[in-house]
């Protein structure tokens, strides 16, 4: 994956662009690539206008197409995949030298920042369920993942009402992902520490991972280390460079 | 026909809204199908991981850097993503007036043109001497042009069944699923190929005054513009 970076357009909101640069993008689009496609990005004049545009379709996906309540279809566990690949940041397996010491953080715009342990986390209600994964590339694959509902760490942080979003943050090379509330507290959305029936293996993201099949696979933060409430939309690895913020399917 | 015949008058034969939607959809669906080619890369295949994969003889097939739009994969989806906007608006606007208008009828393949397609067939292939009579298009073209209609309905449809798989999952289930809708996807660009290597060919083959028309709105052929 190419290294390029992206800046941060974190203030960017749907209002920014008008119809007029709207059609103009369109013909350009069309025009650029019957001209020169020759992997071109939008060069300056035009990346920044498919930027904003990716930031139009966030807020479609966040506020019309998004269900909180539409839950996932669910699958048996014998029709699970044969294999599912993992992929991390670091140049070799992300792996804790004390995995006894590892806690996650809750912290931010809340009433009660948190230090969980495994332990502490496990004594939490929890969810079991087997769904499809969906990896931005286009390859899918059936998995069972075990875990404790975002919403029960929720309940128990009481963020402030100024929080709208979380922050997940990885011992992965710096690895992290934003998150808008609402999806965070879907109810197939959770911290796991378990897959196919055996703890979260290391190429998974143990000891704990966020899964949910309302996302794509790179919204799902692997080896979890902290989770930040923030009034400010936080960015990720991936989306900083380009891939939509909203990553939901 | 003789040389000696005075030259036919321009008729009007396209609205504006048939020619803007039509050549903003010809660069728009440019862009769709390069971007789309740079997103296939990254997984150029039909089939859960693991699973056995649907038959698909451009199975990891890289497709030449020229035809390729974005970049990279995040680069192709943004463009991919922000062209669907126009290319979605274009084609609502050219059915709405196609409706409204009541040109449909003349462009709407139905059940009592087969009969009009077998004879154009014959024609073409040599099978008989006369150009059968018809209006403004004749069965095969209706027949060419309700498909492609049908198609970009098709594209954008599988388009949203990969887009949101859980939150439009009835969608996704309706093409079979995440990994055949996206099989449809993929297979449909290379019918709308098809179709536009075609439709080329036999404007310039059969009726090259039609390009003027298609631009201009004017039409000097040896057609006529009106059932």
């Amino acid at each position: 994956m190419t290294e390029r970076q992206t800046p941060r357009r974190q203030g960017a909101k749907a209002q920014d662009i008008d119809r007029r640069a709207f059609v103009k993008l369109g013909v350009a689009g069309g025009a650029a690539s019957l001209a020169a496609a020759c992997g071109w990005d939008g060069g300056r004049l035009l990346q920044p206008g498919l930027l904003d545009i990716s930031r139009v379709n966030d807020w479609v996906g966040e506020k019309v197409l998004f269900s909180p309540t539409h839950l996932a279809r669910t699958y048996s566990p014998a029709e699970r995949s044969a294999m599912l690949p993992s992929y991390f940041i670091s140049g070799v397996t992300p792996m804790l030298r004390d995995p006894d010491r590892w806690r996650l953080r809750v912290q931010g715009l809340v009433e009660q920042p948190l230090d969980l342990s495994l332990d502490d986390l496990m004594r939490l209600p929890r969810t079991s369920y087997t769904v499809k994964h969906h990896c931005v590339e286009g390859w899918s694959a059936i998995a069972s993942w075990h875990g404790v509902p975002v919403s029960a760490i929720v309940a128990r942080c009481r963020p402030l009402r100024t929080a709208r979003y979380i922050s997940f943050e990885s011992f992965d090379a710096g690895y992290s992902n934003g998150w808008d509330l609402a999806s965070a507290l879907h109810p197939q959305t959770i911290l796991a520490f378990g897959m196919n029936d055996n703890p979260l293996p290391p190429a998974h993201g143990a000891p704990l991972r966020l899964y949910s099949p309302t996302k794509l696979g790179y919204k799902l933060t692997k080896y979890l280390v902290s989770m930040t409430f923030t009034d400010q939309r936080p960015g990720g690895y991936w989306e900083d460079q380009g891939y939509p913020w909203f990553g939901g399917i | 026909m003789t040389d000696e015949q005075p030259p036919r008058p321009f008729v009007r034969r396209h609205h504006w809204i048939v020619r803007l939607t039509h050549w903003v959809t010809v660069l728009v669906l440019a862009g769709m199908i390069t971007s789309g080619l740079q997103i296939y890369e990254a997984y150029a295949r039909f089939g859960n991981r693991g699973g056995p994969l649907l038959p698909n003889p451009l199975d990891g097939a890289q497709f030449p850097r020229w035809s390729r739009l974005g970049g990279w994969l995040a680069g192709a989806l943004n463009w991919h993503f922000a062209l669907a906007w126009p290319l979605v608006t274009a084609g609502l606007i050219y059915v709405g007036y196609l409706v409204k208008s009541g040109e449909w009828r003349a462009l709407l393949f139905r059940p009592r043109d087969v009969r009009g397609a077998i004879d154009m067939t014959q024609y073409y292939l040599h099978l008989r001497r006369e150009h059968p009579p018809q209006g403004k298009h004749n069965p095969l073209q209706k027949l060419a042009y309700t498909g492609v209609i049908a198609l970009g309905a098709l594209a954008v449809l599988t388009g949203f069944a990969i887009y949101k798989p859980t939150q439009l999952s009835w969608l996704t289930a309706l093409f079979g699923g995440f990994q055949a809708a996206r099989y449809w996807h993929f297979w449909i660009v290379w019918i709308f190929v098809g179709f536009t290597i075609m439709h080329i060919i036999l404007v310039f083959a059969v009726d090259p005054a039609s390009l003027r028309a298609m631009l201009t709105g004017w039409y000097r052929g040896r057609f006529p513009s009106h059932d």
